[in-house]
């Protein structure tokens, strides 16, 4: 008795779960398995990377050099570069994919362009990720009850040193004092 | 009866009565706009409450500001009168943990809103407070002025109307040039503030401002899309304060306020309450959310929170 309610019990659950998942997709959202990673979100506007100038795509350099897997610390060129994201913990090929060098690379081997980056960095900071996708973690423009544009993570966050870095204030206000002057 | 006598004797003689009476007239007559003042001078003076327009009326005093600004300026200038959306009531979300403190709302919303550069007006203004002792408004700094910011120690909190549920400066309001509109924004009415800054007073946010001069506003500087309870060029003795950028958001599509779009941090957020969907709604829903002074019972809706 006992062994055939168990997995019919199993097998109700999974049915009203599935039933759930059907009717709670939006249009949107693709059931898990089908389609890309991108497509789990809705499709961004977001502007182009911001790359620095003359440097993309990077397989204009690479595709005469032997892709060289070893981690290691370079030393002939990006030496400008320096890792101050879990450094230690990870390397260049982490993220960018050895093999498509226009490409970055998710930690499930899946490639993604360099405009989907969000992507790769929703894979740790997925607080962040989930913040950023209905708008409340970064900076929106455009309409409130319209069109918006976003950023990606990099236009604010250097992905290899993502802390915000001190800009100059705007001159403080007159005092009162001075203004009666 | 002395007096009576006296009277008698000199009959020519103004009583205290009479000369009061002609000091009144003549200081009346001289409140009203002199006899060659253009015709326009006499419309602004019998215009009525912005509320109280008719159709036509209000047509006719937009068309009147509208060249009267435009001579001024130099260019064309748009005084909207766009009513409240329907089914919209205004929300405003201030990330602490992200602000930085760098004044580029300030700014932002002073090219946008035509305040007076001289003598300044500033309608945020963004206070400097020790991480330490947490919203202590009374080691509030608003002078800072490093050479970068955040600084160690420190966060930043603007401070801006607040857009009361239940104004405090609309209540003490001796003639309703002020008043909270169905979205929720308070507006003023210029043409019909007496200037008395009894909304000053009241405001526990120091969130209104008054024009003690003419206001300073270069007309290259000048933004012509305006509306007329929001950002049109305002007279001297007028009370003036934030109204979310009235003249961007009552648009379908409208844009979000100009300290939302200028904020490099992305720390300012704006929608619609009523709309399950909207960010503000995510936050209020999601996040440390704290209003400023709700010990005060004004109801702001002005959300400041935590995103981390």
């Amino acid at each position: 008795m006992r062994g055939n309610r168990f997995p019919a019990a199993v097998v109700a659950a999974a049915l009203c779960l599935a039933a759930g998942f059907a009717s709670a997709a939006s249009p949107e959202k693709t059931p898990a398995g089908k389609g890309t990673a991108a497509a789990a979100v809705p499709q961004f506007a977001v502007p182009k990377p911001p790359f620095t100038p003359g440097i993309f795509p990077c397989s204009d350099c690479h595709k005469d050099i032997k892709p060289n897997p070893n981690r290691r610390e370079l030393t002939d060129e990006h030496t400008s570069i320096v890792l101050n994201h879990a450094q230690g913990q990870r390397w260049c090929l982490d993220c960018h994919d050895v093999t498509n060098r226009d490409k970055l690379r998710l930690v499930n081997g899946q490639r993604i362009g360099f405009d989907e980056s969000y992507l790769l960095c929703g894979q740790c900071h997925g607080d962040k990720y989930r913040d950023w996708k209905v708008g409340v973690h970064g900076k929106r423009t455009g309409m409130w009850n319209g069109e918006k544009q976003y950023l990606l993570c990099v236009h604010c966050h250097n992905p290899h040193d993502p802390g915000y870095k001190p800009i100059p204030p705007m001159p403080p206000p007159v005092r009162p004092e001075d203004i009666r002057k | 009866m002395p007096n009576g006598e006296d009277r008698a004797d000199r009959p020519f003689r103004m009583s205290r009565r009479k000369m009061m009476k002609g000091v009144a007239a003549v200081l009346g007559a001289m409140a009203l706009p002199g006899k060659d003042a253009p015709a326009s001078v006499w419309e602004s003076f019998f215009q009525k409450n912005f509320r109280e327009l008719s159709g036509g009326d209000k047509a006719r005093v937009i068309a009147r500001l509208e060249k009267e600004y435009g001579d001024k300026y130099g260019k064309p200038v748009k005084v909207g009168t766009a009513p409240p959306l329907e089914g919209v009531l205004y929300g405003y979300g201030l990330d602490l943990s992200r602000c930085i403190g760098c004044r580029r709302c300030v700014y932002g919303c002073v090219a946008e809103n035509n305040q007076s550069r001289n003598p300044q007006i500033h309608w945020i203004r963004v206070l400097q407070l020790n991480k330490e002792r947490g919203v202590d408004l009374e080691e509030a700094e608003e002078y800072y002025n490093p050479s970068k910011v955040p600084e160690k120690g420190h966060f930043y909190m603007p401070v801006q109307c607040q857009q009361c549920e239940s104004p405090p400066c609309v209540k003490v309001c001796p003639v309703q040039a002020t008043w909270k509109e169905r979205d929720g924004i308070t507006v003023v009415d210029y043409n019909w503030c007496i200037g008395c800054r009894y909304c000053m007073a009241a405001c526990p946010y120091g969130a209104r401002h008054f024009n003690w001069k003419k206001p300073g506003l270069p007309a290259a500087e000048m933004n012509p899309a305006t509306h007329y309870l929001g950002n049109r060029p305002r007279p001297v003795g007028v009370v003036e304060k934030c109204t979310f950028c009235i003249q961007r958001v009552r648009n379908v599509p409208g844009r979000y306020p100009a300290c939302v779009e200028v904020c490099p941090v992305g720390a300012r957020k704006f929608g619609n309450l009523l709309d399950p969907d909207s960010e503000i709604r995510y936050v209020i829903e999601n996040k440390r959310v704290f209003i400023l002074k709700e010990d005060l019972n004004t109801r702001p809706k002005f959300y400041y929170f935590y995103a981390t």
